[in-house]
């Protein structure tokens, strides 16, 4: 129960997106196309539970039994950046038809605020090592769902009349408000 | 000296981090339901790039290009570092208020951005004046977002009550939406700014 309520929590209630203004860039610089959406959102699942998983061990069998806790900033975003650098190799190596189809969008994931998130707010709230990956699970897929509802409003936009000042980016904050709007009815949920 | 002026001066307006080139959002949003948070924000973030320019530009003939973005990470974490440390043993109340947000000035793409485009390409002082530019544009900007959020959402600036009890706050500013929705309108209002700004210069120009 304790995971269900987790999971389901980190996909609406707490989205990373529309509640914690998390990924911000890569929300706002690829939802112009609903396809390239897609491919993000799992690209950022994936990495993300991976990426959560490696911090969650290096933190309790590293950096806290020797007491390094103050390094763990510097510590996780040099261990995803070259995780994710690395994954880009093995990829490349061993799945170039999965590389053309997401190779793009993991040097977009390298240092990104919502990969590097998740594993900090692990330790933060002092999750096990299964419970992290049920929390990174849920975010990448709240982060996934955010990007493909956006996608599919901002694709009908193209055809709209948006005044000219507010055209591009200004048009689509006003819309990821309604989008975070919709979403604050989930919050009594849980 | 005019030319550090006008490196300085294209951070703020031209140039500016939020409003135009809608980089390093997150914290926009996440910490400007009120002033002082955001300005506790964007103060870290000056100094960050600021000394983050210094030291990319210090190192940039003896880094090899294959290897700068780690090498820049690398020097990004360890400055943020200092600034946490500081934070939380000087001001731990606001420590506590920018929360995970602090460490997350490490991905800011706006830091990364500076250094890879203006710092690694320039001597010391021309980057650190670009950093320094760069730093306070994104601390107007989130000043601004800050104080509008809070005064319409809690009738108060800087934690200081200006609207009476006759004002009934409506909540939405402090919520997520509201941030949204408020940048939507400022980041017209800003290219609504910069073009006029600009008609004006090239009327000047031509006169």
């Amino acid at each position: 129960m304790e995971y269900l309520t987790l999971f389901l929590g980190a996909v609406v209630v707490n989205n990373f997106v529309l509640t914690k203004f998390l990924g911000l860039c890569i929300f706002f610089g690829v939802s112009k196309n609903l396809s390239a959406s897609v491919g993000m959102g799992m690209a950022v699942t994936a990495v993300m539970v991976m990426s959560s998983a490696l911090a969650w061990l290096v933190y309790h069998f590293i950096l806290f039994p020797f007491g390094l806790t103050f390094m763990t900033t510097a510590v996780f975003v040099l261990l995803i950046a070259s995780f994710v650098q690395l994954l880009e190799m093995v990829i490349k190596k061993h799945a170039p038809a999965l590389y053309n189809m997401w190779g793009i969008y993991l040097l977009l994931i390298a240092t990104n605020c919502i990969v590097l998130s998740v594993p900090l707010l692990n330790i933060e709230s002092n999750y096990g090592f299964l419970l992290s990956l049920v929390n990174a699970v849920g975010s990448g897929l709240g982060f996934a769902l955010a990007i493909i509802l956006m996608a599919s409003c901002r694709e009908k936009l193209r055809l709209a009349d948006v005044p000219k000042s507010l055209e591009g980016i200004g048009i689509a904050f006003i819309l990821a408000g309604m989008l975070a709007l919709a979403f604050l009815g989930f919050s009594g949920m849980i | 000296m005019k030319n550090y002026w006008q490196i300085f001066k294209k951070g703020i307006v031209a140039e500016n981090p939020i409003f135009v080139l809608a980089l390093s959002l997150c914290p926009a949003l996440a910490v400007t339901s009120s002033a002082t948070t955001a300005l506790t924000m964007g103060l870290s973030v000056m100094f960050v790039i600021s000394m983050n320019n210094i030291v990319v530009s210090l190192t940039r003939k003896v880094v090899n290009p294959k290897v700068r973005v780690p090498v820049y990470i690398t020097s990004i974490a360890t400055i943020v570092t200092v600034v946490q440390l500081v934070l939380q043993a000087y001001a731990p109340d606001l420590y506590d208020a920018l929360g995970i947000y602090l460490a997350l000035i490490v991905v800011f793409a706006i830091i990364l951005a500076r250094a890879e485009s203006f710092a690694s390409k320039n001597k010391v002082i021309p980057s650190f004046f670009d950093g320094f530019g760069m730093g306070t544009g994104f601390c107007v900007a989130l000043v601004i977002i800050g104080i509008i959020r809070e005064l319409l959402g809690a009738g108060s600036i800087f934690g200081v009550k200006i609207l009476g009890d006759w004002y009934n706050a409506p909540l939405i500013m402090i919520l997520p939406a509201g941030g949204f929705i408020l940048i939507g309108y400022l980041v017209a209002g800003w290219k609504i700014l910069t073009t006029h700004m600009e008609k004006k210069q090239a009327e000047r120009g031509e006169a």
